[in-house]
């Protein structure tokens, strides 16, 4: 266990902390002592900036399951190192903002934070895992606590339902992934995505090599909520807003985005990799951005501009994929890609995570988060006005803001791809420019409906539940702190050039970079009248158009047909799930016993039956049997008499008698058979249990037949006949096949030798088995308490009462 | 001899299984003791027939039939008679409570649940 393996694991310990400090410690709120961690952690991890600077990579490896090839490797990449200056610091806002947001005394911060910080711990683990195996725990623990802060406030209905639902999606999605895993680790015999990442190239030829993309794929699209599973993110806004901020825009919904980058130097050397990562990315932004403008939840429509840049990011990363056709590096257009879905990576965390906290202070301070219902708050709010502008803004793509740069670099990608003559794209390139186009349309509209649908306008104080006024300054430190990041990587984008873009991209794109090399980042604020430069205006220009008139075509949207929706195949498919899996539980839990009993010698004789006959397991010898005598004719005709007689009995006398009668021709079999005890035994027996079933006799009702209808009789006698025909068929072939000599010989030798008696059977059950006897008495011991228990026992009036004591 | 005494064996099974799946519980119990007669002439047979003495020393005899069989059966008696005592003992306190040996009754309603 190194440092770096307790950094992964100290969020954990520091959950297991937050109980005992909220109890103990309440005049403060909890979240100071949180605030620490993350900002420990950010610090300490700056440390491995000069290393991944170089495109150099820290390993450290611990034992967990070293039998099965699983260890707990931690690496830092520049990949990964990006992701965790992420989650360690937008993490420290978060839980700075959290600090105002959540009242002290009206919230249970306890779990809030416990949850909080178990996500943290989750998120770095599956950052830094080298391991598969390792990747996919944490994967999934970030589920889990993501279903847990979702229904943070589970007293209402639309939050238990968006975390029901954000879980069934993502582990769905993450079994997938698992699925993928386990077949890529066949393929390459290792755990290690570095060591499956060297042998790329074998893999690729590999029959089983799309089944594993497309099985990791699910789990990336599912956790990033691509088309069509983005279902999830819109409901998970029930999150109380800090969560939202934090899990559904700046951290977990990337880590689809991370394995995507993660797993590129494996995968994205194929064409589908480039035509699936590629066009659900950017159907996804299409999408979700046409679907944002109609929404009326401030955070509905985040939810929607998430999962629409999500799906810009992952285009962009499709894209690039087509850099590894490119041998050499000064004239590859397409690692421009690459670059820019980092770059991208980072504004968005800052700008949405910016936005998300502006909609939560006017949530805290209006009451509502309904966009008809606000209005006019510019004045009132100024400082969360421009904080807003700025976020929106940037999202919108307009200049001087960081999303102005990513968002030209990824239209620029775009453009680019129409002229690449890979993978038929020569007929079909077009649309990747033209959809890009479109997508970002729209999000300058919702980015504009974001500010002045809420600042500007009427202020309409009637439809409001609180008097809006500023949020408290503590509030405002996260956004302004993100805001300003917005801005200084919107005029001096280069600080990030080389310190984190690079070091990142350089880990997804590996194989096309000579040794010591470095990618060529340089962003420039101003690049001439380029062709996506244009497009911007034209973005801006429609887009402001298309806003001003939005009353006269959000009629539209109506048009589309609103049942057949992904939500209702959700609903509904769950609902038939729960009722099919429900009424085909009742189908066969009849609570019949006769129901049970026929399931257990159906399968008896199924399975029997049909080993017997595949393996062509029946033997008849005949060669080694006994003669037959007439006294054992005799007797086998009085037994077969006997048990007839109980089968048709119609008094229980008769049966009770014809039992017992089986009972004696039994022992007297054994007196034929030379076995002397038995027969001494089984009379006395036999004797005992037909007084005890005569006992029984008074108190028993008649032996009704209880109406047992012809076909219930047919199909219990075939049941009954196919047992005793394959118990037949067993004993025959048993009796035919010696494989080896009984081991009689032995107690046969020793039994007057060793054990001093000359009757061996019982010999063998005092002596050689005699712990054998001993627990049967004692089973009869316990058979004897429970008769006289069930015998004393007198329920009360109420039996149930009695028994649920 | 072996042959016959499977057959036998494999009828036994089969009139024992006819009386379990019966709704009456006092065919029940009566179906589970011609189980384990069954299952005790099969366990008997397994060990071969009358292939020579009873196993006590001092027959003089040059073979005995095998013992360990005999073993096993002895023990089986003697748990089978305590499984059919507290069967016996169960349907009686349940008729006693409820009224009915009727396996249908039995079961309950769903209201019940």
């Amino acid at each position: 266990m190194s440092l770096l393996h307790w950094a992964i694991l100290a969020p954990f310990i520091m959950a297991a902390c937050v109980p005992f400090v909220r109890k103990k410690a309440t005049a403060i709120h909890t979240g100071w002592f949180v605030l620490i961690l993350p900002l420990v952690l950010f610090v300490s991890f700056l440390q491995y900036l000069p290393v991944t600077m170089k495109n150099d990579s820290i390993m450290q490896t611990a034992d967990w399951i070293p039998s099965l090839g699983i260890n707990f490797t931690a690496y830092v990449d520049g990949l990964s190192l990006l992701f965790v200056l992420l989650i360690t610091g937008i993490g420290a806002l978060v839980v700075l903002y959290s600090i105002y947001y959540l009242s002290k005394t009206k919230e249970s911060l306890q779990h809030f934070y416990v949850y909080l910080l178990m996500f943290m711990g989750a998120m770095l683990g599956v950052v830094l895992s080298d391991n598969v195996i390792t990747l996919y725990m944490f994967w999934e623990l970030t589920s889990i606590s993501s279903f847990l802060l979702i229904a943070y406030w589970f007293d209402r209905d639309r939050s238990r339902y968006g975390a029901l639902k954000s879980m069934l999606i993502t582990v769905f999605g993450g079994l997938m992934m698992l699925g993928g895993f386990l077949v890529l680790s066949i393929m390459g015999n290792t755990f290690s995505i570095r060591e499956l990442a060297a042998q790329a190239p074998e893999l690729n030829n590999h029959p089983l090599f799309l089944l594993a993309m497309i099985l990791i794929l699910f789990g990336a699209f599912t956790k990033s909520a691509q088309f069509p599973f983005y279902i999830w993110l819109p409901d998970a806004m029930e999150a109380p807003t800090p969560v939202s901020a934090y899990l559904h825009s700046a951290t977990m919904v990337k880590a689809g985005i991370y394995l995507v980058a993660r797993f590129s130097p494996i995968f994205a050397f194929s064409g589908y990799w480039f035509w699936i990562v590629g066009t659900v990315g950017l159907f996804t932004m299409v999408w979700a951005s046409f679907n944002a403008v109609k929404q009326t939840d401030l955070k509905g429509i985040l939810a929607f501009s998430t999962v629409s840049q999500l799906g810009l990011i992952m285009s962009l990363l499709g894209a690039g994929s087509a850099a590894l056709h490119f041998d050499s590096l000064d004239d590859n257009l397409y690692t421009a890609a690459v670059i820019a879905a980092v770059f991208h990576l980072i504004n968005h965390a800052t700008f949405k995570g910016s936005l998300f906290m502006v909609t939560g202070i006017i949530d805290h301070e209006t009451g509502t988060r309904d966009i008809r219902r606000l209005g006019g708050l510019m004045s009132l709010m100024p400082i969360t006005f421009t904080l807003s502008v700025i976020g929106a803004f940037s999202m919108a793509g307009l200049p001087p803001f960081n999303g102005f740069l990513s968002k030209e670099m990824f239209l620029l990608s775009m453009v680019q791809l129409a002229e690449l003559d890979l993978f038929n794209l020569e007929t079909w390139g077009l649309l990747f420019p033209v959809l890009a186009w479109i997508g970002s349309v729209f999000t300058f509209i919702y980015s504009m409906i974001i500010v002045f649908r809420v600042f500007g306008g009427k202020f309409q104080p009637e439809k409001l539940e609180k008097k809006p006024h500023e949020a408290p300054f503590g509030m405002l430190i996260s956004p302004i702190v993100l805001a300003s990041l917005v801005i200084l990587f919107g005029l001096f984008p280069n600080l990030l050039s080389y310190s984190l873009i690079q070091p990142a991209a350089a880990s997804i794109v590996p194989s096309i970079i000579p040794n010591g090399g470095q990618l060529d980042v340089h962003i420039s604020f101003w690049h001439g009248f380029t062709t996506e430069f244009m497009m911007t205006i034209g973005v801006v220009i429609i887009g402001i158009i298309l806003y001003k008139f939005l009353p006269k075509w959000i009629g539209m949207y109506d048009y589309f047909p609103g049942k057949v929706t992904l939500n209702n195949l959700y609903n509904a498919s769950l609902y038939t799930a729960e009722r099919g899996s429900h009424s085909l539980t009742k189908s066969y839990m009849t609570g019949f016993i006769r129901s049970y009993l026929v399931y257990i010698f159906a399968f008896f004789i199924t399975i029997l039956g049909f080993t017997i006959w595949v393996k062509g397991a029946f033997r008849f010898d005949s060669s080694n049997t006994a003669s037959i005598g007439f006294y054992e004719v005799g007797l086998v005709i009085v037994l077969l008499i006997a048990t007839a007689t109980i089968l048709i009995a119609k008094s229980r006398l008769t049966s009770i008698i014809s039992l017992g009668a089986v009972g004696y021709s039994v022992s007297l079999f054994f007196i034929i058979f030379r076995a002397p005890d038995l027969a001494l035994t089984q009379l006395v027996i036999e004797t005992v249990s037909t007084a005890l079933f005569l006992l029984c006799f008074y108190h028993l009702p008649k032996l009704s037949r209880h109406e047992e209808k012809r076909r219930f009789q047919i199909g219990n006698a075939v049941i009954a006949a196919g047992v005793g025909l394959i118990v037949a068929l067993i004993g025959i072939s048993a009796h035919s096949t010696k494989l080896f000599p009984s081991i009689n010989e032995y107690y046969i030798k020793n039994t007057y030798t060793k054990a001093g008696g000359e009757n061996m059977v019982n010999v063998i059950l005092v002596d050689f088995r005699g712990f054998d006897t001993l627990f049967e008495i004692a089973v009869l011991s316990v058979a004897a308490l429970g008769i006289y228990g069930l015998i004393k026992l007198r329920l009360e009036k109420g039996g149930e009462q009695n028994e649920n004591e | 001899m072996e042959i016959l005494m499977c057959i036998v064996a494999g009828l036994l099974f089969a009139a024992a299984v006819y009386l379990m799946l019966s709704k009456s519980l006092l065919r029940i119990i009566v179906g589970t003791g011609l189980l384990s007669h069954g299952t005790h002439l099969m366990l008997l047979t397994m060990g071969g027939l009358k292939t020579g003495a009873a196993p006590v020393l001092g027959e003089n005899t040059a073979s005995y039939t095998d013992p360990i069989p005999q073993a096993l059966i002895l023990t089986a008696i003697v748990i089978s008679f305590g499984v059919t005592a507290v069967f016996l003992v169960i349907a009686y306190r349940a008729y006693q409570e409820l009224g009915t040996d009727n396996m249908d009754q039995l079961k309950g309603t769903e209201a019940d649940d």
